[in-house]
Order: structure tokens, then sequence, then C-alpha cells
């Protein structure tokens, strides 16, 4: 394989083409440019390739270099012309849209569930032997919903056979695919391994079946790849190939020497968190704030989860935040007096013209309240979800039994949470970096020590496929130039009602004392020297705890090369903070990080 | 880029429309390529598959599925009445009968002697698709549907409640900027599509439905009421499918909006005229919006400005966002380089100066142009 140097890759979004330009520099991959244009799957252009094309030729223009030879990539370079790959991501026209069906609710179909979020798609609807739905009732979705894939699974290998009957509904519904009429929907069965003839004679004449091992062969394992790579493979496929100009794309997207896959966004983004919490060992929780959706990611000793909160965005489902977060828990983070009336309008006015932007503080005040609580919803939809395998039998000792935990723990462990990493417009776009910090705080709640991050200009998904490519190249692109480090979140754990929340002590580099003493209830923020590792020591009161033990001090070395510096949460976890909460303005303005 | 493209609402006096009218299922067009048709036309129809009811005959019966080939008494395809024994079987000596029912009237789909399940497909369900408005059909999609052709008024609204409906245009008020409260609606309205000015609320709403009205076009309602008028909140804006009543339109947003000059004035000058109206929106990738639309066949074609999508000096836009949301102005100014606005973003702005005078710099997000 030929060396690869100079990297372009594109994002088709829903709205935007995002194209980066990555090249080595001195031994090292950086990001050197970036340029964008409209997506263009819609009327009149109906071709993503023209979207792609016109993003690209702003990058040639900002760095006065040609890389087309009229609408083909050159590759690989020739006479300084050209790039050694061109890769994509894509979730233009909706993404991929998928319904699951597994026979045991939170078991087999929330294991289905998780292989096709992980996969990168929207999960429209999960259907259940046991979801308490009528089969007529399940029938009439399959039918309305259209998605663009079905995934069944249901039983361990030998175990339950409701699958068949799962397989039945779905063909007495024969569901027709979302995107064109001229090809069967694609059905992944990964179920009970001995049923597959009977599955494969039920629906292989309503679609396009493929079989895969079973996503959940015993019920103390998840075997969710074998399903994930399957989707990947069926999105080129059968779904991409409906997209207006996807064929074109797909054929564009490559190096010398092989073809290298177009990825659902999302399905990109898990895959470069995957790759920096295994890098360096650690637990990482990721955002992606969209117009839409917010997706979460998160890795934690090694298991990967994603959610996709389908109507919780900035933009177009910006409403659907007031509906499922209330009116209060929105005003609760408004310092300034605004009628509800008047809230309600402007949140309206912005889910029909979702392309405007805040002019005004106080404009930018209420759009940086609604993402607090849509990430904090989203959030939560995540630590619900992501959680320890339900229904697995559990050996128990005699002290297990006084501490009566059931399976399905969430696998979100605060306390060992040790990156926290923003991204989307409202995060990314900030107008000062201070702020996306602020909010994620105040929607993360983080506990103990939490890096806080966000990505520059959201180019995950690309540097996402990239890791499939090239990982190291998407790594030190990531590292050097996605990444912009914030600082560090210390927020004990435990509610005091007075007095002295935290001392911290400790030496600056230059040999200035670095003392002092956080009274509860305070956000606050310490500008740190530009240093790698400042040594402190944190001592928590005796009834919080910074992840040692109530009372325990912890030694940390905090970084200084950030852009904002340590924040000191002592408001109390869990967080109590309501519209009612007495003084609440003058809280909010006390807790200011951002003046 | 130097280019800006914020395309606005659609406010036309006189050109071709062209409506596409899909059946949700392949069925039968009854119109051909060069009919003239009404816009209460029906134009191709269909039967929807009916509901299906999955009986456990098995279950029911107490038997494992493969005897239920012994105690079927219908096969697939046969014809069954609600409560017409599917199945029997007899138990302990004879003595007693199970027996399992069909829930519905319908057709027997399949019967599953692995998992013991029948399924009942009730009968088919008509859907017919209309003209919607008077024209010619100058398509025919085979099995599909037609496009029909008219030459007429087209006026988008930017977010509408419920579905289609026809009626002649009476004004419900003098002026873009008055309140269209219950009392100026009167019963010889019944039937009508009547246009309002900067807002209504919902008792106006409430009126217009005792009186029959068909559809109400307003500039601005509250969200509020959204929610009152609907019992649950707006979450994203897909409509069209809602039970209210009438058809609600709203021209310019949420809020006391006036309504525009141009799309009030041209709806006064159709006062009497027959309207084809549909509430139906999509504010996601492929925007649907809200639609008027009056045939004025035999009358002379406006010739329409093909929109480049460059925003350029002189051009009249409207500002869509606080705190200069609804004013109208001209493009003085397009500087280039990114400009500090009051958030402390730095983004690509544009000048504008109102009709009063006043000159304000604006995010280029912030406004849609207004096409002549």
């Amino acid at each position: 394989m030929n060396e690869i140097r100079t990297i372009l890759a594109t994002d088709c979004g829903s709205t935007t083409t995002k194209a980066i330009l990555i090249e080595q520099v001195e031994g090292e991959y950086r990001l050197i440019v970036r340029g964008e244009a409209p997506t263009t799957v819609e009327a009149p252009f109906e071709d993503v390739t023209r979207g792609v094309i016109n993003a690209i030729t702003e990058v040639e223009e900002l760095t006065k270099r040609v890389f087309l030879d009229g609408d083909e990539v050159i590759i690989p370079p020739r006479d300084g012309n050209g790039v050694d790959a061109y890769i994509s991501t894509s979730s233009a026209g909706g993404g991929l849209q998928m319904m699951v069906a597994g026979v045991v609710k939170n078991m087999t179909a929330e294991s289905a569930t998780r292989a096709a979020l992980g996969a990168g798609a929207i999960v429209m609807d999960v259907i259940a032997s046991n979801d308490g739905r009528l089969a007529h009732e399940k029938i009439d979705l399959i039918r309305k919903l259209r998605p663009d894939m079905i995934l069944l699974s249901g039983g361990t290998d030998g175990g339950s056979e409701q699958a068949i009957e799962l397989a039945e509904l779905i063909k007495a519904a024969n569901p027709k695919p979302r995107l064109g009429s001229g090809y069967n929907l694609p059905i992944i069965y990964g179920g009970n391994a001995r049923l597959q003839d009977i599955i494969r004679d039920t629906l292989e004449g309503i679609s396009a079946l493929s079989i895969v091992d079973n996503l959940r062969p015993v019920l103390e394992r998840e075997n969710l790849n074998p399903a994930r790579d399957k989707i990947h493979d069926l999105f080129m496929e059968h779904v991409m190939q409906q997209a207006p100009g996807y064929s074109k794309l797909m054929a564009m997207t490559r190096t010398a020497d092989k073809q290298v896959p177009i990825m659902p966004t999302p399905g990109a983004v898990g895959l470069i968190m995957q790759a920096i919490a295994e890098e360096e060992q650690i637990n990482v929780v990721g955002v992606d704030i969209g117009g839409a959706t917010t997706d979460i990611f998160s890795v934690f000793d090694g298991t990967f989860n994603r959610t996709v909160s389908a109507n919780l965005g900035m933009s177009y489902s910006v409403a659907n935040v007031l509906a499922e977060a209330g009116l209060s828990n929105i005003l609760r983070w408004v310092r300034s007096d605004i009628e509800e009336e008047d809230l309600r309008n402007r949140i309206g006015n912005k889910m029909i013209r979702p392309t405007t932007i805040p002019q005004t503080r106080e404009e930018l005040m209420v759009e940086q309240a609604i993402a607090r609580e849509a990430l904090r919803l989203a959030f939560i939809q995540h630590r619900e979800f992501a959680v320890e395998l339900k229904g697995v039998q559990q050996e128990r000792t005699i002290s297990d039994a006084f501490e009566q935990s059931e399976s399905g723990r969430s696998l979100v462990k605060m306390l060992e949470l040790d990156l926290l990493v923003g991204s989307g417009g409202v995060l990314s776009h900030a107008p000062r970096r201070v702020e996306a910090a602020h909010m994620l705080v105040d929607a993360f709640l983080p506990e103990g020590f939490t890096r806080l991050a966000v990505d520059s200009i959201f180019m995950m998904p690309q540097l996402g496929v990239l890791t499939e490519l090239h990982r190291q190249a998407a790594t030190e692109v990531f590292r050097k130039d996605c990444l912009i480090h914030l600082g560090t979140c210390i927020a004990p754990r435990g509610i005091l009602r007075s007095g002295t929340a935290l001392k911290i002590s400790g030496k600056l580099g230059d040999g200035t004392d670095f003392n002092h003493e956080i009274g509860t209830n305070e956000l606050q923020l310490f500008k740190l020297p530009e240093e790698p590792a400042i040594e402190l020591i944190f001592e928590p009161a005796r009834s919080l705890d910074l992840g040692a033990g109530k009372g325990k001090p912890v030694k940390r070395a905090i970084s200084g090369e950030c852009v904002v510096g340590l924040i000191v949460d002592t408001r109390g976890r869990p967080f109590q903070f309501t519209r009612e909460t007495r003084d609440r303005q003058s809280l909010l303005n006390k807790w200011d990080i951002c003046e | 880029m130097a280019t800006s493209f914020t395309p606005g609402l659609r406010v036309a006096k006189n050109i071709i429309v062209r409506k596409e009218r899909r059946l949700p299922l392949l069925g039968e067009v009854l119109v051909k390529s060069g009919d003239t048709v009404k816009a209460d036309q029906v134009v191709a129809e269909t039967k929807l598959p009916g509901r299906i009811f999955p009986v456990n005959v098995a279950n029911a019966l107490n038997v494992t599925p493969p005897e239920l080939k012994e105690a079927m008494f219908k096969g697939i395809g046969d014809q069954v009445e609600e409560g017409e024994v599917l199945a029997s079987i007899k138990s302990f000596f004879g003595l007693f009968r199970s027996e399992a029912k069909a829930p519905i009237h319908g057709t027997i789909e399949s019967i599953s002697f692995i998992t013991g399940q029948v399924i009942v497909q009730a009968p088919p369900v008509p859907v017919q698709v209309k003209a919607f408005v008077d024209g010619r059909v100058i398509q025919v999609f085979s099995n599909e549907g037609v496009e029909v052709e008219t030459n007429g008024s087209y006026i988008q609204g930017i977010l509408g409640l419920g579905g289609e409906t026809l009626g002649p245009i009476m004004m419900g008020v003098e002026a873009p900027n008055e309140v269209l409260t219950p009392d100026k609606l009167t019963p010889a309205m019944k039937g009508a599509v009547v246009i309002g000015g900067s807002l209504l609320r919902l008792d106006t709403v409430r009126r217009a439905r005792e009186l029959g009205i068909n559809a109400l076009v307003t500039g601005g309602f509250h969200d509020g009421d959204v929610k009152q008028l609907l019992g649950y909140d707006l979450g994203v804006a897909i409509t069209g499918s809602e039970d209210i009543g009438l058809t609600l339109i709203l021209t310019e947003g949420f809020g006391c909006i006036d309504m525009a000059d141009r799309t009030f004035e041209l709806l006064k000058s159709l006062e009497g005229r027959f309207a084809s109206v549909n509430g139906a929106t999509q504010i996601r990738a492929g925007v649907i919006r809200p639609e008027i639309i009056v045939t004025r066949d035999g009358e002379e074609l406006q010739v329409e400005t093909v929109h480049t999508g460059e925003l350029t000096e002189g051009q009249t836009v409207r500002v869509i966002r606080n705190p200069y949301f609804g004013r109208i102005g001209k493009v003085t100014g397009l500087p280039p380089e990114l400009t500090l606005i009051p958030t402390g973003a730095a983004v690509r702005i544009l000048e504008v100066e109102f009709t009063d005078g006043e000159r304000v710099s604006l995010p280029r997000t912030n406004i849609e142009l207004i096409l002549e």
C-alpha cells in the first residue's frame, strides 16, 4: 500500500457538507484547512456529490491547490495536486433509520437496540413480544414507520422460539423501505441459531434477508459485532444506493489501492471515542448536540454505548426540548425576567426558522438554557440505557444479600469518568469557550475529577472514519487539532449545607502557593499557569467524596494546558436547583464563571 | 464563500403551479393526461390493506401447532365473519369442545403450523386522492397518481395545522396589523377561508369551528395556544394530520406579528375566489410549507425570476429573529469578513436599512429574502 500523507475527508450532514484536509507535516498528521457547503440531497440538485464538490472547492480556494479533476478527486497525487485518500461519512437524508425487534424487551430487544445504535442508526421503534402492545398494533406500526432496515433478534441459542412469531408479524405487515420502491427491505436476523431455517422460510420472499450470529447467544454475553458489521454492509449496499447521488459518492471514496466504505456519521464518531478511550486507557463520555438529535457516546472500562435522543436538538427539535423538559426547567437557567408566553414563542420561532442564531446576550442565554436541558435529558436517557446486561443470573455472597443490587446497573459511573467531550454547534461554536464548559458542567454534573473538552470545529465524524483507514493520523489530529481542552472540573459527591466544602493546596511551577478554601454551593473558576501537571491536594469536607471515600484527601496532577482553567463545583451531588429555589437569580449570578 | 442564500416564503400573484397527487399505495388512476379536473374531483383511488389481527389458535384450543391441521375449519383465503368458528377440537372423551373464533370480519391471511398463529385480515379500506386544485392533468404516474397543473396565485405560510381543505377567501380584518377577534367572524363565513392579520387567539379558533369555517390564515399565533388547541406541545414542526376541526395557517410565526403587506394585499385582492388550502408542514430536510392556491386561469402570468441563490445589495429582506423580528428592509452592505456581534460570536453579517431609515447589522442567517 502507498504511504498515506494527504487525506481529504467529508461529512455530509443533513444541512451542511464539511470537508477537511489532513496532511503529514514534519512527521505529524495535522488539520490543514476546512471548507463547507450546503448539502445537496434535496431538489433541485438531488445529488449529494454537488455539495461534496462545492465543499472540496472551498478547500481548494483556501489552500490554493487543486484536488479535483472535473468531478473526480485526484488520487493518487500527481504534479503536486490531489490526495492519497478521500473518505466520507454521511447522515444526510435522515441518516440510517432502523426498527428493532426482539423477544424480551429488556433482554434481546435491548441487545438488538444496542447493536443498531452502535452501528450509527436511529432506532425508530423497538418491538418486543412483551412490550404490551397488541399484535395488530405492532403490525400497524411496522407498516407506518417505513424503516430503512429491520434487525430481528430473540432467544438465546437453543432457547426461546418466539422470534418466529415476530417474523410472522413482520411478514404480515409486509413492510416497504423508506427510500425507493425497486428493492426489498433489508432484514437482519440475529437471534436463536436453531430457528434460522424457519426464519428464512418466513421472511425470504418479502425481504432481502441476512442471517448473522446470534447477538445474545447466552444471557450472560452479547455478541454485537456480526450484526453491526452487517448493518454497515447493508447500509452501503441498499440504503445508500437509493439516496440521491450516493452511488457516485461511493465510487469516489478510495485510496489508490482500494475503495473505502462510507460510514453513517454517528458510527464514525463512536469509533473515534473508542479509539481515544483505548489509547489513553480512560473512561470517556462524548456528546454531539445537533439541530434535530443529540447523540451520547460512552466508554466505561472498555464497554462502548451510544444513544440517540432523536427529538432533542437545538433547532428542528428545539420545541420538543421545551415539551420534554418543561418550561420551568428551562427558565431556571435564565437570569432575566422573561414572560412565559414570550419564551414559548421564541422557542417556537427557532423551530420554524432553524438556521437563525442569537444576536443578543439575552437570546444567547435562552439558547444556552435550552441546551443545558437538552443535554441533561439526553444524558439521563443514556444512563438508563448504558447498563449491565439484564437477565443475567448473579452469584451472590452473604454480603450481597444486604446490598440488593439488581442486574442492569448503569455502566456510567460519574466518579470514574475521566474525559467529557462536547461537540455540535451550541458547544463547539459557543462565543466563548468558558460558556461551553459551563454548559457541560451544568448539564452532565460531573463528579470527582473530570477533564472537559470540545471538538474545535466538529470534525469527529471524519476522524472516526479515518481510524478505519489510518488510526495514527486520526488520533494525532484528534489530539492536536480537534480536541480543545477546556480544563478540569472538580466536584465532590454528596451534600453539605454550610461550611467549607473543599480545601485545595499545592504549589505552582514558579513556587507560588495555590491554597484555596471553597465554601458550599459555589461554582468557581481558577485560571492556571500553562503547565502540563500541577500537583495539588484536594481535601473534601467529611460528608463529601472525591472518589477516595468520604472526607478522604486526593492528590492529583492537574493540567494547566487548557483554555478555561480549573472549575470547582461544590453545589452538591445530587444537584438540587429548581425555578423555585430561593435566591435563584443571585445564585445564577454567583455561579457565573463566564463573566 | 461570498454568497449567502436564505430563501424566503413564496408569495406569487399568478404563476404556474404543479401539484403531484399520489396514492399511498399502488392503485388505479381515474383520469388521463390532458383532462381538465376540478379541485374536489377524485383522480386516483386504491384500497389500503385492512388491519391484521393474529389469533393464536393453538393456544386457544390447547393443542400443539402441528395438531392445528386437524382442527382448522377454514383455509388460507377463506372469508370469515366476526365470531365465526375458525377451529375447534373435542376434548375429554368428546364431552367438551374448545373453539377459536374470528376476532373480526375478514379473510384468513396465513396459518402457521409452527407457532399456531392464524392471521385474519380485515377488508381493505378505500382511499381516494382528489385533484386539490382546479387545473389540467399534465402527467400520469402509472398506478400511482397524477400531476395537475394550474395557473394561479401561490402563497406559502411558515407553519400550518390540519390538512387539505377548500373554500372561498373572505377577509376577516381590514389591515395586516389587526387582530382577528371572534366577533369579526360571521355565519356567512361558513365553509370559507378567512384571512386575519397580526394575531388570532384560541377563542377565535373555537368560534370559527362553531361557524363551520374551513380555514383560518393569520400572521401570528401564540405557541401556548397551539398547545391548548392540540392538547400537547408541538415538539417538531411536522404537521398536517391534526384533527382540529379546521385548517390553520401562520404566515409569519409565533407571537403577534403583522402579516407581511404583500401577502395580505394579495389575499385581499383574491377575496371571493375559491382557494385550495393545505396546512401540512415539514421543517426538516425536504421542507414542506403550508400553502394557499387560487386558480386564475386565463389571466396574464407573472414572469417569475429564477433566484440564483445569491444575496446581493439592494434586495429586500425580512428579519426572522429577535431583536428586529418581522421588520423589512433593503440590504445595504455585505462585508465579507467575520464581524463580532453582541453575543461575542464572530459571524458573517449583512447591513440592512429598514423602511423607516434605521440601519442595523445582522447575522446573515437571521434574514430571509423576500422573493419579488
